[in-house]
C-alpha cells in the first residue's frame, strides 16, 4: 500500500482534510437509519481490502499529522500518558503485538527485527531507526507502552484484568472524545464508565463486561462509537474544555460544512498475552459533514439518525445545542429515498 | 467448531514418566513456528479423538511463559475419571499430532501484589510452576508451601528446592506433615496475595481460613477445574437448533450438544469461566449444578445451567441453543 502523508494540523489554523480515498474508506457507524447503544460487538477481522477494518492497526494518510499532534500534547500535559507500577509487563506487550502487526501488515513502512532479545526496530514515516533490548526498559527512551504509542494513531487503555473486572491502570490518551485518563486511572469497568446515559439500565455495560473479560488471545474483537466535534480537533479532553469548549459556539449555517465533524472510534481489543492483560485502543477518525455528504447513502441516513436520536444521548454527545442547524443542513441532502442496508457508502 | 480459543496443530515431542501417577507431554508446533507467549497460570485445552469420543480437557501449562518452542503440560491419571487422563496416559507418545488450543488464563498473577503466597496440593502444582517462571523473570517476591502424598508422587518437588531452596516448603502427608495455616496467614507483610490450587478440600480449606483471618477477597485466588461428573442419562431439547438429543453416562450436556453438530459456546470446560452458560427455557426435573460460576440463586432459579460440568434428571429439559 502506498500512503501518501499529509502536512495538517489538528489545531489553530485545522488544515486537516480526507482525501476523496479517506473519505471512501471512512467508518460510517451507522448501519441503519437509526441509533441505539448496543454491544455491537465483532470479531477484529479483516474485511474488505483497503477499509480501515483490514488490518489489526490502520495506518492512514493522517497518520505522521497525528503523531506530531500527540507529540505537542505531551509536551503540555505529560499526565496524558500514565502507567501504574504493575503494567510495565503489559506495556511490553502492546509493544509487541504493535510492532509484530505493522512490520507484517506494512512492511513498506515498518520493520522489525528481532534476535532474541534484542530488537531493531524502523518506522520510516517517523523517521525512527532503535536497537533495544525487549523488556529492559532502561534500553528505549521512553517506557515501552509510551514508546510505542507515539508512533501509533489512535488512544490507548491499558486494562488490567483481576477480579472478574477490567482497570484502566495505563493509558495514552491525547485524541479522546472529553474523557481524562488522569481522572479515570485506577478505576474500574464500571466506575469509568458512570456517567453514561441509558446503558446502564439497558444491562449493556454488564454484558459488555461479560464479553471483554473473555477475550481471547489471537480473537480480538471490534466495535464502533461516535460523537461530534466542531472543527477537526484531536484533543477534545476536559483538561482543555476551556479551549475547545467555546468553539462549539462558532457555527454557523455558512461554516458548519467545514467546521462540523462526525468522530468515529474504532474501538479495538485485544489480549495482551504475557500480563493477561487487555489493550482498548480507541481510534478516532474525523470527517467534515461537506465530505460525508459527498455519499448520498451516507447523507440521508446521517440526517435521520440525528434527527431521531434521543434527547440524553444529543446532550450526552454534547450537540444539543446546536442540532438544529446540524439538521437545517443535513436535510437538504435528504430527499426521502430509501437507503441500503449496511455502513458501506456504494452498496 | 468455531467455539472456544484459537486451535494449535501440535506434535508430541516428548513423553516422561515423573512418577506413577503423572505423565508429561511437550508439545511443539507442527509447523515448526514458535508458540505464543503467555502468562504463568495459563491453560490449554487438549482434544482428544478417544477412540470415536471426543474429548476436550484443560491442562496448566507448566513451562516458562518466555519459552516459545514447546508447552509443557503434567496430567495426573484418573483411574475413576471418564477417561481424559486415562487415554493422555495409554495412547499419547511421542510423534502424535493433537490438537489444543491458544493459552487462556483464570488464575493469573495479580502483579500489583508485593509477596505471592502459594498453596498448591498434589497435580495443583502444575500453574504454579509457569507462575514462578514468570516471577523468576521479573525479580518477584513469592514463597511457595505445596503438599504431596508421599515422596516418590511429589511432582517436580526436587526441581523446585533445588531451584528455590529458600522459597520452597514441602509437606509430606505420609509423614503426617500439614501446612500451618493459621500461622502462615497469620505472618505475612501487607500486600501478600494468596493462591491456591489443589484439590477441593484443599481450596475449600485455604479461602475459608482467609476469610476468617480477614483476608481480602479479591487477594484470595483460586483455581479448580472440575471434571464432569458421570450421571444418568437424560434427554435435552435444543430449542433454536430444533433438536433433541440424549446425554450419555460418561458425556457431559456440552459434549452432548456439540456431538449433534450445534457449536456452543465455551473456554474452560471446567465450570469456571462462564462462557457456556446457557438459558433454560423449560424444565420438569432437577438440575444436578456442578459448577462454580453460577451463583446459588441462579443455581436455584431454574433458568440457567452451565453445560459443560452440570446436568439433569426428569422429564424434560429445553435450553436455549
Amino acid at each position: 500500500m502506498n500512503i501518501r502523508f499529509n502536512d495538517e494540523t489538528f489545531r489553530n489554523d485545522y488544515t486537516f482534510k480526507n482525501s476523496d480515498a479517506a473519505i471512501k474508506r471512512f467508518p460510517f457507524p451507522f448501519d441503519k437509519d437509526s441509533y441505539m447503544y448496543a454491544v455491537n460487538m465483532e470479531p477484529h477481522t479483516p474485511v474488505r481490502e483497503g477499509s480501515v477494518y483490514y488490518n489489526s492497526f490502520d495506518v492512514d494518510e493522517h497518520y505522521v499529522s497525528e503523531m506530531r499532534d500527540r507529540a505537542m500534547v505531551l509536551d503540555e500535559d505529560p499526565l496524558r500518558c500514565q502507567s501504574l507500577p504493575h503494567m510495565e509487563l503489559a506495556g511490553w506487550d502492546l509493544l509487541e503485538l504493535i510492532m509484530v502487526e505493522k512490520a507484517k501488515d506494512y512492511p513498506d513502512l515498518f520493520e522489525l527485527h528481532r534476535d532474541g532479545d534484542n530488537w531493531h526496530w524502523i518506522n520510516k514515516p517517523l523517521g525512527i531507526d532503535d536497537k533495544f533490548t525487549f523488556m529492559d526498559a532502561t534500553t528505549l527512551p521512553y517506557g515501552p507502552m509510551e514508546y510505542i504509542t507515539r508512533q501509533t494513531q489512535g488512544d490507548f487503555c491499558v486494562l488490567d484484568q483481576r477480579d472478574d473486572n477490567l482497570w484502566m491502570d495505563a493509558g495514552m490518551v491525547t485524541t479522546q472524545a472529553d474523557w481524562s485518563l488522569d481522572f479515570d486511572i485506577g478505576m474500574n469497568f464500571f466506575e469509568w464508565h458512570a456517567p453514561v446515559p441509558l446503558a446502564h439500565e439497558k444491562g449493556i455495560f454488564v454484558r459488555a463486561l461479560k464479553f471483554l473479560l473473555n477475550i481471547q488471545q489471537g480473537a480480538p474483537a471490534r466495535r464502533l462509537n461516535w460523537t461530534m466535534t466542531v472543527n477537526p480537533l484531536l484533543d477534545t479532553s476536559p483538561e482543555n474544555y476551556h479551549k475547545w469548549g467555546i468553539q462549539k459556539t462558532t457555527l454557523t449555517p455558512e461554516n458548519i460544512g467545514n467546521k462540523q465533524h462526525l468522530r468515529v472510534e474504532l474501538q479495538t481489543f485485544f489480549r495482551l498475552p504475557r500480563s493477561n492483560g487487555l489493550v482498548f485502543p480507541i481510534r478516532c477518525y474525523l470527517i467534515k459533514l461537506e465530505e460525508l455528504v459527498t455519499y448520498p447513502k451516507w447523507a440521508r441516513r446521517f440526517h435521520r439518525v440525528i434527527r431521531d436520536l434521543p434527547v440524553e444521548l444529543a446532550t450526552y454527545k454534547g450537540f444539543i445545542d446546536n442540532r438544529p442547524m446540524i439538521l437545517e443542513y443535513l436535510s437538504q441532502f435528504d430527499d426521502g429515498a430509501e437507503t441500503s442496508p449496511g455502513v458501506w457508502p456504494e452498496d | 467448531m468455531s467455539s472456544g480459543a484459537a486451535k494449535i496443530a501440535v506434535k508430541v515431542t516428548d513423553v516422561v514418566e515423573v512418577n506413577e501417577l503423572v505423565k508429561r507431554f511437550r508439545f511443539e508446533r507442527t509447523d515448526g513456528g514458535l508458540m505464543p507467549t503467555f502468562s504463568g497460570g495459563a491453560h490449554t485445552v487438549v482434544e482428544m479423538d478417544d477412540h470415536g469420543t471426543r474429548r476436550l480437557n484443560p491442562y496448566s501449562l507448566m513451562s516458562s511463559p518466555q519459552d516459545r518452542s514447546a508447552f509443557t503440560i503434567s496430567v495426573r491419571r484418573d483411574d475413576e475419571g471418564r477417561g481424559g487422563s486415562l487415554f493422555m496416559h495409554n495412547h499419547v507418545k511421542t510423534g502424535m499430532e493433537m490438537t489444543i488450543s491458544n493459552p487462556v488464563n483464570l488464575f493469573s498473577l495479580d502483579l500489583r501484589a508485593r509477596k505471592h503466597l502459594m498453596i498448591a496440593g498434589g497435580i495443583g502444582i502444575t500453574p504454579f510452576l509457569s507462575q514462578i517462571a514468570q516471577l523468576d523473570n521479573s525479580n518477584g517476591n513469592f514463597e511457595l508451601h505445596y503438599a504431596v502424598r508421599t515422596k516418590s508422587l511429589g511432582s517436580y518437588v526436587d526441581e523446585l528446592t533445588a531451584k528455590h531452596p529458600n522459597d520452597v516448603k514441602i509437606y509430606y502427608d505420609d509423614q503426617k506433615e500439614m501446612i500451618d495455616l493459621e500461622n502462615l496467614l497469620d505472618g505475612q507483610p501487607l500486600g501478600t496475595h494468596l493462591y491456591v490450587c489443589g484439590p477441593k478440600g484443599m481450596i475449600e480449606w485455604v479461602r475459608k481460613s482467609a476469610a476468617d483471618a480477614g483476608w481480602p477477597r479479591e487477594t484470595v485466588h483460586y483455581e479448580e477445574f472440575l471434571a464432569p461428573e458421570p450421571g444418568k442419562p437424560f434427554e435435552v431439547k435444543l430449542a433454536i437448533s430444533n433438536k433433541v438429543i440424549q446425554v450419555g453416562e460418561t458425556q457431559s450436556l456440552l459434549e452432548a450438544i456439540e456431538a449433534a453438530g450445534v457449536d456452543a459456546p465455551y473456554l474452560c470446560r471446567g465450570g469456571a469461566c462462564g462462557m457456556c452458560e446457557t438459558e433454560v427455557i423449560g424444565y420438569d426435573g432437577k438440575f444436578i449444578h456442578n459448577d462454580h460460576w453460577l451463583d446459588d440463586s441462579e443455581h436455584l432459579s431454574g433458568k440457567k445451567i452451565m453445560p459443560c460440568v452440570s446436568r439433569f434428571e426428569g422429564k424434560t429439559l429445553v435450553l436455549d441453543r
